[in-house]
């Protein structure tokens, strides 16, 4: 049977980079710090305190507006969100609102992502993160009581809302990556670190009720989180049971979605624009110093790939797809510069050690993509340099690189012990044949009259050097030898 | 005369001098206070230890000969919903009883740098909402002038302790008319500056839009004394405008061009019209031109300015819910709804009638239908305003409709209560600043003549101000 799915997704993430908290100077980094410690008058909402809108918020904003695409207002305004919830100092939430009229920094964008596909931006508006609340057992069910800490209260967050243009969950994963990118080449947010960068998602299937998923704490676990409810939601629809509106909870150990305890679509959050923060004019002055100081994009940074260095779209897209991997890309070629040779061996060879480590690990934690290997752009440029002067084969190479990829030594340094390098070894690898043509006599009669056999002697010399010897040269040489004799 | 009844000006003097000690004004003060407060009940808090102690050690400066700053020994109350570091700021209220905060308000912070002695924080309505400061968890603050009467309100406590003689000056809030309100009960003179001229970080909010910290003294000159040191551009606030610091004076200005808005007298009790017909006499006589003049959409007035108080009063009042400060109540047993909802019932009725309003004209579909008209309305005030302030400098009219009413005799019909804010919303709703000064006595009981400018037009408002109260001489405080 066919169904169409749609997928709508609205993305936080927290602005890393912007060093303090959307309205006051505490520091956005909150992560192992003592509870309730990284906190002021201000964002613990204690009585009598303002909120002063940190500047580089907006720009980062402006930023991630202008990378997806979107249409600025000429003024931003925030507005109160107003709910009560432990984890909300002043039980109202500073955020942006477009009801009356639009004043969040972003709407009406467009993402290309994959390939040749795009998603519509509905908007992108910047807001604060909520305090964290702690459960005792680790469980909201199961708990006596919650502890709440305050420090990541006011943490800036730019929320990013799609329209239900996705059709499966790859274009999903696809399109979070694309974002991913983004945020990292732009320097606003570091999404490796657990919680900042998280995603709620909608699905509908064959035009039924929407369902809203939230509480899905990384983007990794968003591909389960649709599975599961796209599974769900055909399983009612094969049953002709109706799919209810409703928003479900991503249940983090379970793996399932279930219904949320409160009815939050029957919030009134009762908007109002917050008194405090004047409305916050953008002109195209500011535009156009945005635009002047935005770091490379992914995209952008493709196109430089293809054209500077020469590599075709694959590889790029492949490279430019992680900033991380885009980066090391180019240390390396700060080193040595061998673009589309650099490029094969992170892109085929390194990958698939990043790929096979990935797998190892049980959760999927975002963390570095070199975590645990010890590979620096230093060993790849040292071995493309190695490979460029047929100093080794490639084959003795990706042997190369399996080793320092746990040990950290150096690839020439290796190639130097392993006596690998054919410079050294023309006197060994002479002897070597030397004593094959002794061994193998027959077969050099039979050699002389019939070139294909001069293969079986270079397999000899292959076998006694254990491989290490470059066939190429081994082979030149055994063709000599056989007319020489 | 004793030292207590000296006008801030004359303290700073007379301490300078050394022609008597800080300390010993400031124990006067604390007597006169243990004398009249039974009577009055202007305080929530007093600060005797502290005030003391900050006196000597000003008395200490000022032998050693070190600057002792432009408020130096002047004995203030602080209206007590404004921050004092270390010192309960309650707001009078349940939600806030032991509530201590943990940094200044700027203007105290500005204060204190001038050399003024905070000797306690004065009474008010719950969180600033009432006009007579009978909705107060500490019982009604009583009018000096007669004491069954109301002292008028939030800021009671402010004016009646300046009129009291129980300190020099007063800082208070203004809300929609809460400075100027309890100043014309008490014969006293309160002043609400444009707004964004005074920082409100440290002030607890009421309703962010439409607040502004005013001075109250016995006099203008002690008024202006305190406006100078509380102005300015403040980086923690930022609706306060970014430019120099004014500087007001007393100065003598001939030619004045005076409008006298006639709906405000027509809608007064004939003996504050007649009280206020009279002011504009004598500012006529001291070369003042006065005119009659019509504010038409005056009659939106009230109904916009409690659109939107309430609408962010009912904001602000969301973070009490007593989890991360307030009164002892046990939370074990509760989950967290019926736990809030509980704490929050210790809201007085006053606050809760907000509250709900508020809540209810921001609630969806009424958006436009309410707080949205209110804001229109608000537009439309401030243009009509802007036009009459092309051709007169100032725009006067009595502060408060009525004389200080019986204490209890409103306070069981909020829609009466709300109608004597009429003649001073306007000047909340539209950010223009407005001062009240005593104007005469009607059946004995004090009547406010209420001075509106442009905005930032402070200046000329005080020198109408400073004209009128040399040419009027009204008395300023009663036998206690």
């Amino acid at each position: 049977m066919a169904t169409t799915t749609k997928i709508g997704l609205e993305i936080h993430c927290q602005l890393t980079g912007a060093k303090s908290k959307l309205f006051c100077r505490c520091s956005s980094d909150y992560r192992g710090k003592a509870p309730n410690a990284n906190i002021c008058p201000i964002c613990a909402g204690l009585p009598g305190t303002l909120p002063l809108l940190n500047q580089k918020t907006v720009e980062f904003a402006a930023m991630i507006t202008l990378a997806l695409g979107c249409k600025f207002p000429d003024e931003i305004a925030f507005y109160r969100k107003n709910y009560f919830y432990p984890d909300l100092p002043k039980n109202f939430q500073l955020t942006q609102y477009n009801a009356y009229g639009i004043t969040s920094i972003g709407v009406d964008g467009r993402l290309e992502y994959g390939n040749g596909k795009d998603a519509r931006i509905r908007r992108v508006q910047l807001e604060e993160d909520p305090g964290r609340l702690v459960y005792a057992s680790g469980s909201m069910d199961t708990s006596l009581y919650v502890l709440i800490d305050y420090n990541r209260a006011g943490v800036p967050l730019v929320e990013i809302v799609t329209e239900p243009d996705f059709a499966d969950t790859k274009d999903v994963r696809m399109f979070l990556d694309k974002i991913t990118s983004i945020i990292e080449h732009l320097g606003v947010c570091d999404t490796k670190l657990e919680g900042s960068v998280r995603c709620d998602a909608n699905v509908s299937v064959d035009g039924g009720n929407k369902v809203e998923i939230k509480n899905i704490s990384s983007f990794a676990d968003v591909e389960k989180a649709l599975r599961y409810e796209i599974t769900r939601q055909r399983t009612m629809t094969s049953r002709e049971i109706q799919v209810r509106s409703e928003t479900r909870h991503w249940d983090d150990a379970r793996k399932v979605t279930k219904e949320s305890r409160t009815k939050e679509e029957e919030q009134d959050y009762r908007y109002f624009p917050e008194p405090d923060i004047p409305l916050v004019m953008l002109g195209s002055e500011f535009v156009s110093f945005i635009k002047q100081s935005m770091p490379e994009l992914p995209d952008t940074r493709k196109e430089r790939f293809m054209s500077k260095y020469g590599l075709s779209a694959h590889i790029a897209q492949v490279l430019i797809g992680n900033k991380e991997l885009a980066d090391f890309f180019e240390s390396t070629l700060m080193i040595y510069l061998s673009p589309k040779e650099i490029a094969n061996w992170i892109v085929t060879d390194l990958m698939s050690f990043i790929d096979e480590r990935q797998k190892k690990e049980e959760e999927e934690e975002e963390h570095s993509l070199f975590a645990g290997l010890k590979v620096g752009p230093e060993h790849i440029a040292d071995l493309a340099r190695l490979v460029d002067q047929d100093m080794i084969n490639r084959a003795t190479a990706k042997q190369i690189l399996g080793q320092i990829i746990r040990t950290g030594e150096m690839p020439s340094a290796l190639a130097k012990r392993m006596h690998a390098s054919r410079i050294d070894d023309v006197s060994v690898l002479a002897q070597t044949v030397q004593s094959v043509f002794q061994m193998e006599q027959a077969a050099v009669q039979d050699a002389r009259r019939n070139a294909n056999v001069a293969n079986f002697l270079l397999g000899k010399v292959m076998k006694i050097t254990k491989g290490k010897a470059d066939p190429k040269v081994a082979l030149e040489m055994i063709q000599k030898k056989l007319k020489e004799d | 005369m004793p030292i207590y009844t000296l006008e801030a000006g004359q303290v700073v003097q007379g301490i300078k001098s050394k022609e008597f000690s800080a300390e010993e004004y400031i124990s006067q003060l604390f007597e006169r206070i243990e004398k009249v407060e039974p009577k009055v009940n202007a305080f929530v808090t007093l600060n005797k230890e502290e005030g003391l102690d900050r006196a000597r050690r000003l008395d200490k400066k000022i032998r050693d000969g070190e600057q002792s700053g432009p408020l130096a020994g002047v004995a203030l109350s602080i209206k007590d919903n404004i921050c004092t570091k270390g010192m309960k700021t309650t707001c009078s209220s349940k939600m806030l009883e032991s509530y201590i905060p943990a940094y200044d308000a700027t203007v105290i912070k500005r204060l204190m740098a001038a050399g003024a002695i905070i000797i306690g924080k004065a009474n008010l309505d719950e969180f600033a909402m009432g006009s007579t400061t009978e909705f107060s968890r500490h019982g009604p603050t009583r009018n000096p002038w007669d004491i069954s009467r109301v002292s008028g309100g939030s800021s009671g406590g402010s004016a009646a302790s300046v009129a009291a003689l129980e300190c020099a000056a007063s800082l208070g809030s203004d809300t929609g008319g809460s400075v100027r309100c309890p100043a014309s009960f008490c014969s006293v003179v309160g002043l609400k500056p444009t707004y964004g001229l005074v920082s409100r970080f440290g002030l607890v909010s009421y309703a962010n839009s439409l607040e502004q910290i005013g001075p109250v003294g016995r006099t203008v000159s002690d008024v202006v004394s305190i406006l100078n040191v509380i102005a300015g551009f403040d980086e923690n606030d930022h609706t306060t405008t970014n430019s120099s610091k004014p500087t007001y004076s007393l100065q003598e200005r001939k030619g004045l061009r005076v409008g006298l808005i006639k709906e405000f007298t027509e809608g007064a009790d004939p003996g504050v019209s007649k009280m206020i017909y009279k002011a504009a006499e004598t500012l006529e006589k001291q070369g003042c031109k006065c005119e009659e003049v019509s504010l038409p959409s005056v009659q939106y007035a009230l109904a916009s300015y409690y659109t939107i108080a309430t609408a962010e009063a009912s904001s602000n009042l969301a973070r009490y819910d007593n989890i991360r400060y307030g009164f002892d109540m046990n939370p074990e047993g509760y989950e967290w709804n019926s736990y809030f909802a509980r704490a929050r019932s210790n809201f007085g009725d006053e606050a809760k009638r907000r509250i709900i309003v508020g809540s209810y004209v921001l609630s969806s579909g009424y958006y436009g239908k309410y707080y949205l008209k209110a804001h229109q309305v608000r537009s439309l005030l401030k243009r009509e305003m802007e036009t009459l302030f092309k051709k007169y400098d100032v725009l006067i009219g009595p502060t408060m409709p009525i004389l200080p009413f019986k204490i209890g005799e409103r306070i069981d019909d909020p829609l009466k209560m709300y109608l004597v804010d009429i003649d001073t919303v306007v000047a909340n709703l539209t950010g223009m600043p407005a001062i009240s000064v005593p104007a005469g006595f009607a059946d004995g009981l004090p009547v406010g003549l209420q001075i509106m400018a442009d905005q930032f037009a402070e200046q000329t408002m005080l020198d109408v101000a400073y004209l009128f109260e040399q040419a009027a001489k009204v008395q300023r405080s009663p036998e206690l």
